[in-house]
């Protein structure tokens, strides 16, 4: 029996480096790798003996589309281990920035990155000559996520005004109410691309995932900041239940770890999950468009995360706006703290799915270890699970088309890969 | 008449910093009336950045298999760049998707001219070769000379 190999060694349209091989033997798909050969960046021991107020700014550069949820995982980690809350305005502004992260992310994979495969071009690049107004649209909206985060964090990429127990400097009313007019023509503009997307012409794969997400505690919040951590099979935990839940392992052919249920396997983190566990908490604009869109009922199909991801962009920017006219200045711009021994755990809705932090500090304040785990690499088992079905239900596609399919399937996941990258951690203990 | 001189460039990745060295040589003597900006060139914000200007002069460094500090000149008007000036960034996205990009949304400036200074040496940390720093230079001085008013 003939062996076919369907190679791409170095993945396109994906952020970072990483490659895919799959084998088949006849009409048996053999082997299944998405090979992740970023190399390893050791952001978790770099971390060890800093302050512990410095961890939202060093993990906020482990990534330059989603600083913001680094940020907000590290931050939240930190108060936990404080024992602060950080509530009200401060949330709210949490929340605010969050939305404008989710926006330019969300775009940049939408419009220029996933878009192009349903199209049939080779790059957004390509596209934009034949879909100008389509590409003009996202880029106004990635710009104004850009601005939401320049506004409340001081700039745009790697925002510089986010601290444990909330910020430097509160923005004024004015400030927010300044950016209302350039987000309602961006959230009329994203109901619009709800509706271009589910014109898109979808491959044919139904799977059944555990999905798992963040439920708000607050009622009829979607979840973006914070929430307990739930799963379509039954798990419910708080964020410090994370290790008792999952585990990561190492696997010899990605530098990222493979995370998993622990006792049961692969899971699903994303928008996709997230929509699936909480649509009945977006606003009642972001819904009527899911419904419109055909998603309205569900969505297991991982080709249409492009729809999800253009009714999370239509959300970001309702709850950007209810946010704005709530907005009351803090009286302060931050909750004071002071150190102690403990240990902390945070997790939040990074674009591409659940980012867990979790630090030991000592009593002096100092970062005695750290553990982070993006969404990327918990994503890892199902992209290839993904594979292996897609592939399977498809040995008579040529090869080349089915390498392009393979790529497009793992596009589905706007997989973050140098977020992923982590690296057996090899300690050599001398006492 | 908006006139832009941008560097691009990564300040902790040796050779890579050239067009921000090559913006910051300008400073000093960039006739009255040009902005300099720093940019780490990330598309879009190139594209924002350019918008409204008459006149845009570029400067990164590229990795064509010259000497190092060897500077390349290009006219983006004149058609795509060629491929050998194409940027090897690990994002994907680089300097030559920013002017295609642009190009297609009919947002080029009226006149782009990219300098490409040759670089050999990416590593974290390490200082821009002695090449690359004359090299940044020669550019500044070359765009200096160009805008000067006459």
């Amino acid at each position: 029996m003939s062996t076919r190999r369907i190679e791409t060694n170095y993945l396109a349209r994906v952020e970072g480096e990483g490659a895919m091989r799959v084998r088949l033997r006849g009409d048996e798909v053999e082997e299944v790798e998405l090979r992740i050969f970023e190399p390893p960046r050791f952001f978790e021991a770099l971390l060890r003996g800093r302050a512990l107020g410095e961890a939202p700014d060093i993990t906020a550069r482990i990534c330059g589309i989603c600083p913001v949820a680094y940020q907000t995982s590290a931050c939240q980690a930190m108060e936990d281990a404080l024992g602060i809350e950080v509530e009200g305005p401060l949330r709210a502004l949490r929340r605010l920035i969050y939305c404008g992260e989710w926006v330019e992310s969300h775009c940049l994979h939408l419009y220029m990155l996933h878009a192009p495969d349903f199209l049939g071009y080779e790059s957004g690049i390509a596209m934009a000559r034949d879909h100008r107004e389509v590409v003009e649209r996202g880029l106004r909206a990635k710009k104004a996520g850009n601005r939401l985060i320049e506004v409340v964090g001081g700039r745009a990429v790697h925002p510089v005004n986010v601290r444990v127990g909330g910020f430097y400097k509160a923005p004024e009313r004015r400030d927010l109410e300044a950016l209302r007019e350039e987000l309602e023509r961006c959230r009329s503009e994203a109901l619009e691309t709800v509706r271009w997307t589910a014109g898109l012409d979808f491959p044919d794969l139904e799977r059944d995932y555990e999905l798992v997400a963040l439920c708000s505690e607050v009622e009829d919040e979607y979840p973006i900041d914070r929430g307990r951590i739930v799963s379509s099979k039954g798990i419910d935990v708080a964020p410090a239940g994370f290790d008792a839940t999952f585990e990561e392992r190492q696997v010899p052919h990605s530098t990222a770890l493979h995370a998993r249920v622990r006792e049961r396997g692969a899971y699903l983190c994303g928008p996709l999950a997230r929509f699936e566990l909480n649509r009945e908490r977006l606003t009642p604009l972001a819904a009527e468009a899911a419904a419109e869109a055909g998603i309205g009922q569900g969505c297991r199909n991982p080709f249409r995360s492009i729809v999800v991801r253009a009714v999370e962009v239509l959300y970001a920017f309702d709850e950007a706006l209810r946010l704005i006219d709530a907005y009351e200045p803090p009286d302060a711009p931050a909750v004071e703290w002071e150190p102690r021994a403990a240990v902390g755990h945070g997790v939040s809705e990074a674009p591409r799915g659940l980012l867990y932090h979790r630090y030991e500090i000592d009593a002096g304040g100092e970062i005695v270890s750290a553990r982070i785990v993006p969404p990327t690499s918990q994503n890892q088992g199902s992209i290839e699970e993904d594979l292996r079905e897609f592939v399977a239900a498809h040995t008579s596609l040529p090869d080349a088309e089915l390498r392009d399919r393979c790529e497009q399937t793992i596009r589905n996941y706007d997989p973050c890969i140098s977020c992923s990258t982590h690296f057996l951690d090899l300690t050599v203990e001398r006492r | 008449m908006r006139r832009l001189f941008v560097g691009i460039g990564n300040p902790l990745r040796g050779d890579d910093a050239a067009g921000l060295l090559a913006a910051r040589a300008l400073r000093g003597r960039a006739p009255r009336g040009v902005e300099v900006l720093e940019l780490e060139g990330e598309p879009l914000g190139l594209i924002e950045a350019w918008e409204g200007a008459d006149l845009v002069l570029l400067a990164d460094a590229v990795c064509s298999g010259g000497a190092p500090g060897e500077v390349h000149r290009v006219e983006a008007g004149e058609g795509p760049l060629p491929a050998s000036l194409a940027g090897s960034s690990t994002h994907a996205l680089g300097l030559a998707e920013a002017v295609e990009l642009a190009r297609a949304l009919e947002r080029l400036p009226p006149r782009l001219v990219v300098f490409g200074i040759e670089a050999a040496g990416f590593e974290t940390g390490a200082e821009p070769a002695p090449a690359v720093r004359a090299a940044a230079e020669r550019v500044a001085e070359t765009v200096a000379a160009e805008l000067a008013p006459r």
